[in-house]
């Protein structure tokens, strides 16, 4: 029996040592994925820090740019009116729902903002299917697909675009937020919304940037993810796989949703080759939570997250 | 012992009539007073006299339902708290309301955002004039922190100084607005007699250094007494008295209105 349980524990070790090569390959394909959750976990970073929201709706805003991205194309228009008719629509919508959500919800407690946060997730996830169909799609934006091979390591092509799209994303936001005026102003008014107006914050002009620039990055999470996977429902889903990933980097950190990315992408990646075969597959689907899991019982706060100190 | 030799102006803010119901609550009713330029109008009263909500008004967080305030010779309509900010007025909170992340420096630097003239994308870029503007600003907030000897707690995070540091820090914020008007609410609670002393110090001082008018709301009336011009009274949202310290000490309504005597 212990034998049993050291061979399971300790067999795919052997494994790595005799195949490196393979290995390597592995953790590459895992970390690339896990860029990619890293783009989506972003999105929900950008919110919790300039209102403190926990916006559960950035998933079906990953969804909704995809679809309209698809279906403007559908309808004709070339790629680049297309990008430029969706970023509209995810303006339209940031500022949708700051009239109609969140301006009768300001000082109220952040719980009843995530409640409504999932209100606007089903009802945006429904009239975007509405409108563009609920229909596969398939969405071509010419990045290439082919493996590249680097010293004998496959690597395929379109992972290393996204990587590279996904770091100059949270570079250039990571920069905004810590270092600009307007990353300052945010950061009040995810603090203490009625300090934030008293010294001049116009809190609803600052509600609109923050939900636009989501709905940026859940543009670009949305193309990468639907040329990945094509447009479809579940595409709403993988917000759930960035939910270990925040716990692993904290809510309130951007590099933090970047590094918690990487480990969750590779961590369930080796797991899921590895160790799966030992108790019989499929613990990719599961394999993350634990692992954030087991890491809130160490750091609640996360990886990079603001340690909170409260005097009593 | 309100300091002699510094000039006391036209009227800077009037409150005329001003009334405001939450529900059937009535919180203020038919309340006028008015401040001075360069005077420290304190605002006391019994619990729940309706001190904050006046200021909630003046501030704009809260739109009378009746009556008008005017500000500056113009009558305001219904004011937003950013556009009063913008108007000049500054203020702190009786239950501190920093930015509790951000260190003593940042939360004093967004006391800042409305003097910074460069435009968003400037500061996107963070470069040439806006990193120039950062620069001329952070010096202006290092002078702020001087004068409210704080230097030590520069880089700390707010929620962990002790509670009179963070009072003075939110002082530190609403000044580094250079505001007309400042508004405090109850700035020494639960402090202790030192803490006290110090920030009567500040309050003075910023009002003869910098001539900024004050109004404060405070419940401890030796204070009260000792530094302010004049003195409204408000109970049960009404105004009961108006006037200098003495007069306001020695009127009957307001000595009732203190020791809970029904008055006749």
């Amino acid at each position: 029996m212990t034998g049993d349980i050291l061979g399971f524990l300790f067999g795919p070790l052997k494994e790595i040592w005799e195949f490196p090569i393979f290995f390597v390959e592995v953790v590459i394909g895992g970390l690339l994925t896990g860029v990619m959750y890293s783009l989506v976990a972003l999105g929900f970073v950008l919110i919790f820090k300039a209102s403190g929201v926990f916006n559960f709706a950035q998933g079906a805003m990953v969804l909704c740019a995809a679809l309209s991205f698809v279906g403007f194309q559908e309808l004709g228009a070339p790629i680049w009116l297309a990008l430029i008719l969706t970023l509209a629509t995810m303006l339209l919508m940031a500022m949708a729902i700051e009239r109609l959500v969140l301006r009768p919800l300001v000082n109220q407690p952040a719980i009843i903002l995530f409640m409504a946060t999932i209100g606007i997730t089903f009802f945006i996830d429904g009239l975007f299917q509405t409108i563009w169909g609920s229909d596969i799609k398939r969405m071509d934006v010419g990045i290439p697909k082919e493996p590249m091979e680097f010293g004998g390591v496959l690597v395929n092509t379109f992972d290393i675009v996204a990587a590279l799209v996904a770091g100059t994303l949270v570079a250039t936001l990571a920069f905004f937020f810590q270092s600009t005026r307007i990353g300052r102003a945010l950061r009040a008014v995810a603090d203490d919304h009625q300090a934030a107006q008293s010294v001049g914050i116009p809190l609803r002009t600052i509600w609109v940037i923050v939900w636009a620039v989501a709905g940026l990055v859940a543009l670009v999470a949305g193309i990468m993810w639907g040329s990945k996977l094509g447009v479809q429902f579940s595409l709403a889903l993988i917000a759930l796989k960035a939910l270990p990933v925040l716990i692993l980097g904290g809510f309130t950190s951007i590099p933090g949703a970047i590094i918690g990315g990487l480990i969750i992408g590779v961590g369930e990646k080796v797991a899921e080759v590895y160790w799966a075969p030992g108790i019989g597959g499929g613990i990719e689907d599961w394999f993350a939570y634990i692992l954030a899991l087991v890491f809130l019982m160490f750091r609640p706060q996360g990886l990079f997250g603001e340690k909170i100190i409260e005097r009593v | 012992m309100a300091n002699k030799g510094r000039v006391i102006g036209d009227t800077l803010l009037k409150v005329e009539n001003v009334s405001l119901g939450f529900g059937g609550v009535k919180a203020l009713t038919d309340v006028s007073f008015d401040i001075r330029k360069g005077e420290i109008r304190a605002i006391i009263g019994p619990n729940g006299a309706g001190k904050s909500s006046m200021l909630n008004c003046i501030n704009g967080f809260y739109h009378p339902s009746a009556g008008q305030i005017t500000y500056k010779g113009q009558v305001r309509k219904q004011m937003r708290p950013h556009e009063t900010a913008a108007g000049g007025i500054a203020r702190t909170f009786q239950n501190i309301a920093l930015f509790r992340g951000m260190s003593t420096l940042d939360n004093i630097m967004t006391g800042r955002l409305l003097k910074m003239k460069r435009g968003f994308w400037w500061h996107c870029l963070h470069w040439g004039p806006a990193l120039r503007e950062e620069i001329e600003h952070r010096e202006h907030v290092e002078r702020i922190i001087d004068f409210l000897e704080i230097q030590a707690i520069r880089k700390t995070p707010v929620g962990r100084l002790p509670y009179g540091l963070q009072k003075r820090v939110e002082l530190g914020r609403a000044l580094a607005a250079e505001p007309d008007l400042l508004l405090l609410d109850e700035p020494m609670a639960g402090m202790n007699l030192e803490e006290k002393e110090d920030m009567c110090r500040f309050i003075l001082d910023v009002n003869e250094e910098f001539g900024t008018t004050i109004a404060l709301i405070e419940h401890d009336m030796g204070v009260v007494m000792d530094i302010s011009d004049r003195v409204v009274v408000l109970e049960y949202g009404r105004k009961i008295a108006d006037g200098t310290p003495d007069e306001v000490k020695s009127d009957k309504r307001v000595i009732d209105a203190y020791l809970g005597v029904p008055h006749e």
